[in-house]
């Protein structure tokens, strides 16, 4: 019993240390997008002088948030199902069919992730701008070279995640469908795929995740049309001032898709990792 | 034995032979920056006589402000010459990569702002068009420009480019405050403007002096203003001497604002943005504070008035030691440049023209609280203001260009940097002259030892 | 591990009509794609920025990649010179970053351990806790960053407004974001968005783990921490080890955090080796230094990966 009170209370202890630290910078954030500009700029309080919701309403005419929003919603989805669908196929082949060893893979796999991404990203702009030379296809500064760049930077986790997944679902299922007569990729996308749903969803979270906030690549990348929203908050620290306010009501706008989309997608996320990646 | 799988050689030979192949074209096609056109940037190929692709710096409030400003610009344009501008308005955090990753590329615009202290930099590249005699007469001739302004287009004539807007330091003073306290004119000299702020400091909410101690550019600028005033350099020739005792001295003074002279408010050490200090001004918790012009506009978006505050020069020592000059600013301003590779020279060149003619030289520096960089346009009656005419002084008379030397932004960096800890440091103790000598010291190995050309 | 050929395409009509396109071809085919644009937007770019290591592409080249003279080492040896300015920046950087990363990943690994933990006992509302934590997570990189820089005014920040003004801790406000303080600045910041991460891979684990090892456990007379020790710690190993090792490759190699933070010019402190990098290649237009360094930085990289997987493959199997 004594040991039963001594949990719960440790319990108590830490779940508020942890509600603590994590939402004491969230509320900063959301109290100051309800402040007036002058309050943001001098000592903080907990409790505004006055609340005012205009800078919501101001974070779209001072910067074109809009445009921005519809740019990294064309990106980020885009390379969300290209990558997806890419990873599908690619996990299928290493975790179907007989290669030359898992572990070699797995290291390749994670060599990806230690590519520092400011050594490739000149000459990744210098290949796109010979691309568009030698074929014609116009990638810099456009959405597509954002897109296909994007798509690949999560292509390695994707692939790793969905072959333990698939690894941990008998083959029978498949081996049923195909002695009834369907082809392997009809057994691909007739049996495989819904019952993997949780390690997919778990896969394209990630990966929009990713593309949502990158900043190195988009800053270079991008032209005023195709302009996303990750660097198009930084608009709002300007020539001659801060609009903090303003930069934390965009931020918390910028910053719904994401949240919400992956908290939404939680039971789907756990059950993913635990037969997926986790297990890898 | 039907569907083998992929054996291990196989997989390597085909993934390297495709590595391999994949590399070679990747890497040959690159060898020529030059070989491609240049006005493709922003899509606007088509008719290279008729388009032209300009990209503009960030010098409104916000980048909507830049695109209106230019929009009668690139309109007048048009109808003048019938040639269309597509307009990219490019943040400060990003124009300089930009411009770096259009160098590599050979993909970029044909016109482009840039800062005038990049421009040694970006003529060492080869990439932005010489400013020779045909090209200067093009576009109305050398002499124009104000002579000042001209000469911090680059390392050696011809230039790579020609000045655009300009910009000075100037001494913002609080009228209010100043009569409060008696006093009946701006300081001249260090020791009055110590006394000043000394009288005008009333910690915590009240300083006599603010200034930008964590922003790199701020501090470059001061140590070189103050450097050259008692006799020292940042460069001898292309030999950085970043601890020769007159810039120490410069920046052992800077940095005793704060922790000897206590005219300084402690949080002024992080302020970085270059809007901080501007809005301590105006906001009456700084009775001084010695920006660029442009610091006018930030006063008036936080609603103070121009009646409100005086517009002096920067002080001077009250004797200039061996080698001091009287500089109270360093030639700052934005300039204008073309790319080599450009598919539309002429059209290019009639841009710069018309942007350093005299209608738009008066139209753009008064939307932008700037200097006009024209010998003509700086005449104009809009110009003759008390305050306008303080800036135009010290632009054009008072003022120095920033090292023109190939390594300018690490330049930057360096020293910026190493002033920047020192205000750190001011901010929580003392900081003594060694301690100044042996941070720019240590920034001065950096820049000696520094890779570059 | 069953190594078992599947055989696609069953079906003989279809496999057997043309060889070259036979179904040993169909594995190729699937990959195809994803190796293009690994190829394409991975490799390549990365064989290239090695290659610009070993010339001396600085800004008088960098509009003719191909006159960049070959300096063979020359770029490695400035970067690597102790006695050096740039070589000691650089070490100081590397030890700074070392720094960082073992103390980011570590306390991500005990916050997440201990919180997946309290949220994996069953009691209600529990899903709103788990919900609350990811948040950090969640957010894109420059909406969580950029909130700490607000935070961490020294002046107007809410960091100092609780230290000082509410719970009187320190007497005077401290400067975060300049001078040493600068480096605990950038781990809070990394440690509140990297620790949910490490929470839900660690939370997925443990809801794996067959309950009926703790009755057992609990059958003997295990106390609670016995348990923890022997069963829990033990089961979650496989996962701890990946999110330990990707956590580790995340944070060492993080542009994002220093940049948004500290910008072109971080204090000493802060100087971290990713930014630093950054500010040799495109500040001072040395691509050829800042080539080398990124190289170096692989390398170390690689290195530790490999010995870390060695170290835990072997762990594992005598384990196993």
């Amino acid at each position: 019993m004594r040991e039963e009170r001594f949990y719960r209370v440790l319990r108590v202890i830490g779940l508020a240390f942890f509600t603590l630290i994590t939402a004491f910078p969230l509320y900063t954030v959301v109290i100051s997008s309800i402040k007036p500009l002058g309050d943001v700029q001098s000592a903080f309080h907990w409790i505004p002088s006055r609340i005012t919701f205009e800078p919501y309403v101001q974070i779209w005419s001072t910067v074109p948030l809009a445009h921005y929003f519809i740019n990294s919603v064309i990106v980020c989805v885009s390379a969300t199902v290209i990558s997806v669908i890419v990873a599908i196929l690619a996990a299928y082949a290493v975790s179907r069919y007989r290669f030359f060893g898992r572990n070699p893979f797995r290291l390749t796999v994670l060599s990806t992730q230690m590519f520092p991404g400011i050594l490739f990203l000149l000459p990744l702009f210098i290949i796109f701008v010979n691309i568009d030379q030698t074929f014609g296809v116009h990638l810099y500064g456009s959405r597509v070279g954002l897109i296909i760049t994007y798509l690949t930077f999560s292509l390695p986790l994707s692939i790793w995640m969905l072959v333990g997944y698939f690894n941990s679902i008998p083959r029978e299922l498949e081996e049923a469908a195909m002695v009834d007569g369907s082809t392997a990729l009809g057994a691909l996308f007739r049996v495989l795929i819904p019952v993997s749903l949780p390690g997919i969803v778990a896969v394209a979270v990630f990966a929009f995740m990713t593309a949502w906030g990158e900043v190195l690549f988009a800053s270079v990348l991008t032209t005023n049309a195709t302009r996303t929203l990750a660097i198009g908050l930084r608009d709002y620290a300007s020539q001659s001032n801060v609009y903090w306010n303003q930069l934390m009501a965009a931020a918390i706008v910028v910053s719904i898709p994401v949240v919400a989309g992956f908290l939404a997608l939680q039971r789907y996320l756990v059950q993913g990792l635990t037969a997926g990646g986790v297990k890898g | 034995m039907n569907g083998r799988s992929i054996s291990r050689k196989e997989f390597l030979k085909a993934g390297g032979g495709a590595l391999a192949g994949a590399s070679v074209v990747g890497l040959a096609g690159c060898g020529g920056g030059q070989s491609s056109g240049g006005s493709s940037g922003g899509g606007g190929g088509g008719k290279a006589g008729k388009t032209l692709t300009y990209w503009a710096s960030n010098q409104a409030t916000s980048i909507q402000g830049d695109k209106q400003v230019l929009g009668r610009v690139i309109r007048e344009f048009k109808k003048k010459t019938g040639i269309q501008v597509n307009l990219q308005v490019i943040g400060w955090p990003d124009l300089f990569n930009k411009i770096t990753t259009a160098i590599s590329s050979g993909q970029g615009p044909d016109v482009l702002n840039i800062g005038n202290t990049w421009s040694p930099t970006f003529q060492q590249t080869g990439a932005f068009l010489p400013f020779d005699q045909g090209a200067l007469g093009a576009i109305g001739g050398k002499d124009k420009f104000i002579e000042t302004a001209y000469r911090t287009s680059g390392m050696h004539e011809p230039y790579p480019s020609v000045p655009l807007y300009g910009l000075a330091y100037g001494l913002f003073y609080n009228k209010a405050m100043f009569e409060q306290a008696g006093i009946k004119s701006p300081p001249k000299t260090w020791d009055e403007f110590v006394a000043v702020a000394r009288k005008l400091t009333k910690p915590p909410k009240q300083w006599g002096f603010a200034v930008e101690g964590a922003s790199i550019t701020e501090n470059a600028h001061w140590a070189f203003m103050l450097g050259k005033q008692q006799g020292g350099s940042l460069f001898k020739g292309t030999k950085p001497t970043f601890d020769s005792p007159g810039v120490v001295r410069g920046v052992a003074q800077y940095i005793g604002f704060m922790d000897k002279d206590r005219i300084v408010a402690p949080q002024d050490a992080q302020y970085s943005t270059g809007t901080q200090s501007p809005a301590d001004f105006a906001k009456g918790k700084a009775a001084m504070v010695i920006g660029q012009k442009n610091y006018m506009i930030n006063f008036k978006s936080y609603g103070m008035k121009e009646s409100e505050y005086g517009v002096s020069h920067m002080p001077i020592p009250k004797q200039l030691p061996p080698g001091g000059k009287p500089i109270m600013s360093h030639t700052a301003g934005i300039n204008i440049s073309i790319f080599k590779n450009t598919q539309n020279k002429k059209g290019a060149l009639e841009f710069v023209k018309f942007m350093t003619s005299k209608k738009m030289q008066v139209y753009l520096n008064q939307q932008y609280g700037s200097l006009p960089v024209t010998k003509e346009a700086s005449k104009a009656q809009v110009f003759q203001t008390p305050v306008m005419k303080v800036f135009l002084d010290v632009y054009a008379n008072h003022s120095a260009p920033m090292p023109l030397v190939p390594d300018e932004g690490q330049m930057e960096t360096l020293v910026g940097g190493a002033v920047k800890t020192l205000f750190g440091k001011a901010a929580t103790g003392r900081v003594g002259t060694s301690d100044v000598k042996s941070q720019l010291a240590a920034a001065n190995q950096k820049m000696a030892a520094g890779g570059g050309a | 591990m069953s190594e078992r050929k599947s055989e696609p395409g069953a079906t003989p009509a279809v496999g057997r009509r043309r060889r070259w396109l036979g179904p040993q071809m169909f594995p190729y085919l699937l990959l195809v794609p994803a190796i293009v644009f690994e190829l394409l937007i991975h490799i390549v770019p990365m064989v290239f920025g090695v290659v610009i290591s070993f010339l001396k592409l600085t800004a008088l080249y960098i509009r003719n990649w191909s006159q960049a003279p070959f300096v063979g080492f020359e770029n490695f040896r400035i970067g690597l010179e102790p006695r050096g300015a740039i070589g000691s920046a650089l070490v100081h950087s590397f030890l700074i970053t070392l720094a960082y990363t073992m103390l980011v990943v570590a306390g991500s690994w005990v916050f997440g351990v201990a919180a997946a933990l309290l949220v994996n006992s069953e009691f209600r509302g529990r899903g709103w806790f788990r919900t609350l934590f990811l948040i950090p997570y969640t957010l894109p990189i420059y909406v969580a960053v950029i909130a700490w820089e607000f935070m961490l005014q020294q002046n107007t920040g809410s960091i100092n407004t609780l230290l000082v003004d509410d719970l009187h801790i320190l007497k005077n406000p401290p400067f975060w974001l300049i001078g040493g303080k600068a480096f605990w600045s950038l781990v809070m910041t990394a440690l509140w968005r990297s620790w949910p991460f490490a929470f839900l891979l660690i939370l997925a684990a443990l809801q794996n783990i067959p309950q009926d090892l703790y009755e057992a456990a609990a059958v003997d007379g295990a106390s609670k921490w016995r348990q923890f020790r022997s069963i829990t710690l033990p089961q979650i190993r496989p996962v701890s080890a990946v999110v330990v090792l990707v956590l580790f490759l995340w944070t060492f190699n993080d542009f994002n955090t220093p940049y948004i933070l500290f910008g072109q010019s971080p204090p000493a402190a802060a100087d971290l080796l990713s930014l630093h990098i950054y500010i040799n290649s495109f500040v001072d237009l040395n691509f050829g230094l800042g080539a080398a360094m990124s190289t170096l930085l692989l390398l170390f990289l690689f290195i530790v990966s490999v010995v870390y997987v060695r170290l835990l493959r072997v762990g594992s199997e005598e384990n196993a």
